[in-house]
């Protein structure tokens, strides 16, 4: 394969470009994200090419397994160019209509529609479905128009243009200062400035620095950067090479979970192909400048997300942080100088390069600029990846964007920020998308994972279920995180048990405030946040555990008698229906009665009852 | 190649035993690399026994305790022999919101197992996973690499079914 140098790059933009925009050829974008693939995304995919290579329309149909949608709930996706035609939840056997009718008639088959959950229309374009309409694609801006393994197709929507600039016209203080421009913030949650970060690591003299990107996504509830890596895994390798450039690094590592097969799969990929046409490695573009990317994989532990603990992986040891300073930029991996920004941060900057760091910061609020990507799940009837701009409100994302609460069912929460994070209740779903605003609210910005939840989701449990994952992910090297969190673990069951007693709840808020003051790395000192924010507004529900032995929400099996209630049952039989061991007694017009001895206490019967008749 | 002696262990077998020293001697000059050497070793045997981490203390030069110390960090390493399906569930946020909970008390009992442990006839290793970011489909279960989504207590009995 021949090495790039610029004018051949510009040439094959021209090429690639010419592939894509071809009007008389019909692009079949069909989304090969985990999500998708886990839906029977590739049998589509299998069985498009088959029936198209059988008609003999190769020449006229393109069929591009794309990265991630975005739009997971409605998997396998297709989207139709030229018309925009969203098709969604399709089978390998819708596929011989879909071509007869739409490709070869020009008549888009309408069942496949998008139908929406509140007016009941059918939308056929993808950019008129609401969860689509309210978006603004930067970070993920290639996300179902490009083929992830094809470099072509990634140089041919200005791919590799930001590098070719900072390379060949840009002194390193230039990137410093166009990226200070923009106002981007650390997008893995702690917001911290990336240009400033990258100004401290360039300022050291130290010959050899390091740029590693985290793709430790840890956090549960949390997908932007999975799916980033599986739609764009090129844009990502820009941003290190011109973070490399920025701070004069000659070597640059990708730190993957281990969870994250496809992802890891086709960023080795883009690797290889960016490599061979000398977009890394030696003399990049003829620049002289020399930048080499690996891979490190995870081995599934949470704390490596934490930045020098993640450095101490690397290096083959146990993940564990250490206090700082010295902070990386000073001395980081092997204790040299080092960079570490997450995924999406990095995906943001080749286009902050290219059309300049006032048009970054042309949108956002006064202190968070630009968009942010967020991974919504949970209750939310338009589940996947929205990337919004900041200051967009809570509200807004949830029912706009996310077309509100499935099932009739009420809102309670949304939880940010995963473990670190807190839970935002009804009265300040107004609040915008910012950093300070959603601290100001007891939660964070965190990485991006917004889990919706409705009111069958009890507060006191959810606040168990987070630290039962924190004091599990604890490295145990300070007493604080190793010690406090296990002890508010063991209130918060107590109190889930039925065996709470009044005192806990001071002592939960006492603990809390000592982990958060004493733990040595984020971690810990984040971790009583989900506790405190559901002390904070869900206040109710852990005394009505306490002081009424009752569990509002009805989750508690501890606390739920699995009797039915005579004067609600309005005995439809649903519950015996659903009941996966037969343990509840009804016929036709009778009331429901639970058999104790077979009930596994399982909570289908309280799932699947419509009037909230079960006790 | 071989860089230590080879004790005799009855899970792993002299085809692996190769197989663990090309591994060895791909990485033992390269800084760092004890993780991604636990990692190929255990795709090879399946679990790390102890014979096996001594072994590959001695091939990489670097003492037991330190090998151990790694591989016990880590949640991806296991010490125990797997049975034979592994059914990895989801625990992250959204799976938990939507019942996972629900699945894995189905699952236990079905099955007489643990989370975390084996079946007594070896065929399931139920391991309760972190967030897979497949959130969409929650709740999440992967059976070896096959994605389930969308599962409840009353599905997955029979998704299992078919893992013999």
């Amino acid at each position: 394969m021949e090495r790039f140098t610029v004018e051949a790059l510009q040439a094959a933009r021209e090429d690639a470009a010419a592939v894509l925009n071809n009007p008389d050829v019909i692009q079949l974008m069909v989304c090969g994200g985990t999500g998708c693939h886990a839906t029977g995304s590739i049998a589509v995919i299998d069985r498009l090419r088959e029936e198209i290579a059988a008609r003999d329309m190769n020449d006229k149909v393109r069929v591009v397994e794309t990265g991630c949608n975005g739009f997971c709930a409605a998997g396998p996706i297709m989207v139709v160019h030229p018309g925009d035609i969203f098709y969604q939840r399709l089978k390998a056997d819708d596929v011989p209509d879909i071509i007869e009718t739409h490709i070869i008639n020009g008549q888009p088959v309408d069942k496949h529609f998008f139908k929406d959950p509140i007016s009941k229309k059918k939308i056929p374009a993808q950019s008129e479905i609401p969860f689509f309409a309210h978006q603004m694609p930067r970070a993920l801006r290639n996300k179902g128009l490009i083929d992830p393994e094809s470099i072509d197709d990634y140089i041919g929507r200005d791919g590799y243009q930001a590098t070719a600039k900072a390379l060949l016209e840009m002194r390193p203080e230039a990137i410093v200062e166009e990226v200070k421009a923009s106002g981007l913030r650390g997008r893995g949650g702690a917001g911290f400035p990336a240009g400033m970060k990258w100004q401290f690591c360039q300022a050291s003299p130290e010959a050899v620095k390091y740029v590693l990107c985290n793709a430790d996504e840890g956090d549960p509830g949390a997908f932007m950067d999975r799916s980033i890596l599986e739609a764009d895994p090129h844009a990502v390798l820009e941003g290190m090479i011109i973070a490399a450039k920025a701070i004069n690094a000659h070597q640059g590592y990708v730190y993957a979970r281990t969870e994250y097969p496809l992802a890891i799969r086709r960023l080795g990929i883009a690797i290889e192909q960016a490599t061979e046409r000398g977009l890394l490695g030696d003399d990049i573009l003829g620049s002289g400048f020399d930048f080499h990317v690996e891979i490190y994989q995870g081995a599934g532990a949470f704390v490596c997300g934490e930045e020098t603990a993640l450095m101490r992986s690397i290096e083959g040891r146990r993940g564990m942080p250490r206090p700082r300073p010295p902070f990386p930029a000073h001395q980081g991996l092997w204790e040299k100088p080092t960079i570490l920004n997450n995924v999406e941060t990095l995906a943001n900057v080749a286009q902050i390069i290219l059309k300049g760091g006032a048009w970054y910061a042309s949108v956002g609020t006064e202190t968070s600029k630009g968009t942010k990507v967020f991974a919504l799940s949970g209750d939310v009837n338009n589940i996947g990846l929205v990337e919004v701009p900041m200051g967009t409100s809570l509200r807004q994302m949830i029912y706009d964007v996310g077309g509100g609460i499935p099932r009739k069912r009420k809102f309670k929460a949304v939880q940010l920020g995963g473990p670190s994070g807190g839970c935002v209740p009804e009265a300040y779903l107004d609040t915008p998308v910012d950093y300070e605003e959603i601290a100001k609210v007891g939660a964070i910005m965190g990485s991006g994972g917004a889990i919706v939840m409705d009111e069958k989701t009890c507060m006191v449990d959810m606040a168990r279920f987070f630290m039962d994952f924190i004091q599990d992910e604890s490295c145990g090297k300070c007493t604080p995180c190793r010690e406090g969190t296990r002890r508010q673990l063991e209130l918060l069951e107590k109190i889930c048990d039925g065996s709470g007693e009044a005192h806990d709840l001071d002592e939960l808020e006492r603990l809390s405030a000592v982990i958060k003051e004493t733990a040595l790395c984020g971690l810990g000192q984040t971790g009583p946040n989900p506790v405190l924010s559901t002390l904070r507004y869900f206040r109710d529900e852990y005394e009505a555990h306490i002081h009424e032995g009752r569990c509002p929400a009805k989750r508690c099996v501890a606390l739920l008698k699995f009797e039915v209630d005579v004067d609600l049952c309005t005995r439809c039989g649903m519950c015996a229906r659903a009941c996966p061991v037969d343990a509840i007694e009804w016929e036709k017009k009778q009331l429901a009665r639970i058999d104790k001895e077979k009930c596994i206490e399982c909570l289908t019967c309280y799932d699947k009852c419509k009037f909230d008749a079960i006790d | 190649m071989s860089f230590a002696f080879r004790p005799e262990h009855p899970d792993i077998n002299p085809d692996m035993w190769i197989q663990i020293d090309d591994i060895i001697a791909a990485n033992r000059f390269i800084k760092g690399s004890v993780i991604a050497v636990l990692r190929r070793c255990q795709d090879v045997v399946g679990y790390l026994p102890v014979e096996l981490m001594e072994y590959i203390a001695a091939g990489m030069n670097l003492a037991c305790s330190d090998v151990y110390g790694v591989a016990s960090f880590y949640a991806l390493f296991a010490f125990e022999p797997k049975g034979r399906h592994t059914v990895k569930v989801c625990t992250g946020t959204a799976c938990y919101v939507k019942g996972i909970k629900e699945v894995i008390s189905r699952i236990c009992n079905e099955y007489d197992m643990e989370e975390g442990g084996t079946s007594p006839d070896m065929r399931f290793t139920l391991e309760p996973v972190r967030c897979l970011g497949a959130c969409g489909l929650a709740p999440v279960m992967v059976v070896n690499s096959d994605t389930h989504g969308d599962v409840s207590s009353d599905k997955v009995v029979d998704i299992l079914h078919h893992y013999e």
